[in-house]
């Protein structure tokens, strides 16, 4: 990548850091109601610990892994309904009349993304060494943790770029919201898969891949250097980036006809 | 000595179909000169947008040739999107950056940084008078101000051919005599090729040195503005009878002296003068020895309206809005 295209990405990835940063709902959201969700179920499913098998005494350290998920979700939805809205309001077009290479248009958008989940999983961090946990992996663990969460991001910022592009309309990148959620319910959020007891629930969870990205996160925090679960994290979010973008870049193609 | 730049916009039977609907442009043939303004008029629908969007290389056209400062539209967008600057319909701009912002954004996009960027920048806020404006936030501005600030964005790598498309929708008086000053100083300082579409008449009158009119798809006039009208050449003249119970004398006497025409305020009859068939004092004349008491008399040049009308058969959406032409003779109701 050239140098001029290098600062044209970091241009159009700070322009949407920025009107993020402008939008107070867009940064309230991400932060405050995966916290809530974390305290709500920190503080209600603590007994979970004395089962059989689980794998930590602190559902605190247990349950930090889903605001990093949770936040990237919602994180890369609203920017991808502002990134629909500007495809309804020709900013897009505006962009695509300059030299700019089309594939540099969804770099700085996807970088902005990441750029914004980062932050937030900074912000997650924090909150959880306040709470008291420590990371069972050390400082390394946590560089580790904020590089997956920029995977796990790229992974749905991808994928909403693609909705946002190949529709074009901010309501339906808008309903992709709770169809990501379902997927984050129906993983192993509240409890590791060897312990849940129906079947049918350890089976999707199973084949879930949101699991795969909460277990990558969680065993940095409560186990340590799990080479594993971070092996199989980074392949789910990974593949599911390439999928995404691979998706997106075909989108954006057939959105900018322009010759 | 350098050779001339070529800033010409040329296209031959330029073709747009867009699927399960009609041809949006069916064929057009264009030859906009460098410096020239061309203004394209045309109703709602009618191609101007799609056409823009053919020549600013966002749209392939379905068939037909364009060439726009001598690059091909199919085959060398890239250095066609080097060399024009374009403000499409509806300012697209982002609410929550600044007008500075959207400078910065633009100057990167086409590749100008550092400290050419900040002079450009600041340089075209001033022509644009949005340098007190320049830190606000978008969302702040004006109507006017934004069309100015999609202006400036559109000038920022000093364009050789520039695509306005309706540049002035919704904008108050003020804010478009403003507009077209800067619009004209583009092209007779700047030598800047200016191709802009208009639902206004008023508007292709006062900038365009040609005009071309587009329906369905079609162009159906081309020409200067003067040289269009005085085609038609035939002024209008419109009577309102003191009382209506005479409308329909004034209709018999007007017709004498031309073909009635419609459009004109209510309770008025209005013909279109045949070329050499009378003047204001014979149809004074003919309309007192019929005892006709009239309470207005007016008579309207050919405006672009007219020559839309006479091409298309219907007047031009907007035009009664735009067109309010001061009438050339006022005369008080005949004795």
């Amino acid at each position: 990548m050239t140098s001029i295209a290098l600062t044209q990405t970091a241009a159009l990835g700070a322009r949407s850091v920025v009107r993020t940063a402008r939008q107070p709902a867009n940064i309230i959201f991400p932060l405050v109601f995966p916290m809530l969700l974390f305290a709500v179920n920190a503080g209600g499913l603590q007994s979970a610990t004395r089962l059989p098998g689980f794998p930590t005494d602190s559902f605190v350290a247990f349950a930090l892994a889903v605001p990093f998920v949770q936040g990237a979700l919602i994180a890369t939805i609203n920017a991808n309904v502002e990134f629909a809205r500007d495809i309804q309001t020709g900013f897009l077009n505006r962009l695509a009349l300059t030299p700019v290479r089309g594939i540099i248009l969804l770099l700085g958008q996807l970088g902005g993304l990441m750029t914004i989940a980062l932050a937030q999983a900074v912000f997650y961090l924090a909150v959880g060494l306040a709470f008291g946990v420590r990371l069972a992996s050390g400082f390394g663990g946590a560089v580790m943790l904020l590089l997956l969460e920029l995977v796990i991001a790229l992974a749905f910022a991808s994928l909403g770029s693609w909705a946002a592009l190949r529709t074009g309309s901010t309501e339906a990148v808008q309903s992709l919201f709770p169809v990501f959620f379902v997927f984050l319910f129906l993983s192993s959020m509240n409890m590791p898969r060897n312990l849940i007891e129906a079947d049918w629930f350890r089976w999707v969870a199973t084949i879930n891949p949101v699991s795969y990205l909460i277990e990558a996160v969680r065993s940095l925090v409560i186990e340590g250097w799990n080479w594993e679960a971070l092996a199989l994290g980074f392949a789910v979010a990974g593949g599911l980036s390439l999928f995404g973008f691979t998706l997106a870049t075909r989108a954006l193609w057939r959105r900018l006809e322009r010759t | 000595m350098h050779a001339p730049l070529e800033n010409s916009i040329q296209a031959h039977g330029l073709v747009r179909e867009f699927k399960k609907g009609p041809r949006a442009v069916d064929g057009i043939d264009l030859h906009v000169d460098s410096g020239e303004i061309y203004g394209f008029l045309g109703p709602n629908g009618a191609g101007k947008s799609t056409t823009i969007g053919m020549l600013t290389t966002l749209l392939p056209p379905t068939a037909g040739t364009a060439t726009v400062a001598g690059y091909d539209v199919v085959k060398e967008g890239p250095q066609i999107r080097k060399v024009i600057g374009a403000a499409l319909q509806e300012a697209a701009l982002d609410p929550f950056l600044t007008g500075r912002e959207h400078l910065r954004l633009q100057t990167t996009m086409h590749g100008i940084t550092g400290e050419e960027r900040r002079k450009r920048s600041e340089e075209l806020l001033t022509r644009v008078g949005l340098t007190e404006a320049a830190d606000r936030k978008v969302k702040g501005y004006s109507g006017g101000m934004k069309r100015r600030l999609d202006l400036a964005l559109a000038l920022v790598h000093r364009p050789r051919v520039i695509f306005l498309d309706e540049p002035t929708t919704g904008l108050d008086v003020q804010s478009r005599s403003a507009l077209w000053v800067e619009v004209g100083r583009l092209a007779k300082e700047d030598g800047v090729t200016v191709f802009l579409t208009t639902q206004y008449l008023e508007e292709a009158d006062v900038l365009a040195d040609r005009v071309g009119i587009i329906d369905h798809g079609r162009i159906v006039a081309e020409g200067t503005p003067e040289k269009l009208k005085a085609e038609i050449a035939c002024s209008t003249v419109e009577a309102v009878p003191a009382n209506p119970d005479q409308q329909g004398a004034v209709t018999a006497v007007l017709e004498r002296f031309g073909q009635q025409t419609t459009g004109y305020g209510p309770g008025s009859v209005a013909v279109q003068l045949t070329s050499s068939n009378g003047n204001l004092a014979e149809i004074v004349r003919a309309l007192d020895a019929e005892g006709v008491v009239l309470s207005q008399l007016q008579i309207h040049e050919p405006t672009l309206d007219d020559v839309f009308l006479a091409k298309t058969g219907r007047h031009l959406e907007g035009a009664g809005d735009q067109e309010e032409q001061e009438p050339k003779i006022a005369e008080p109701a005949p004795a």
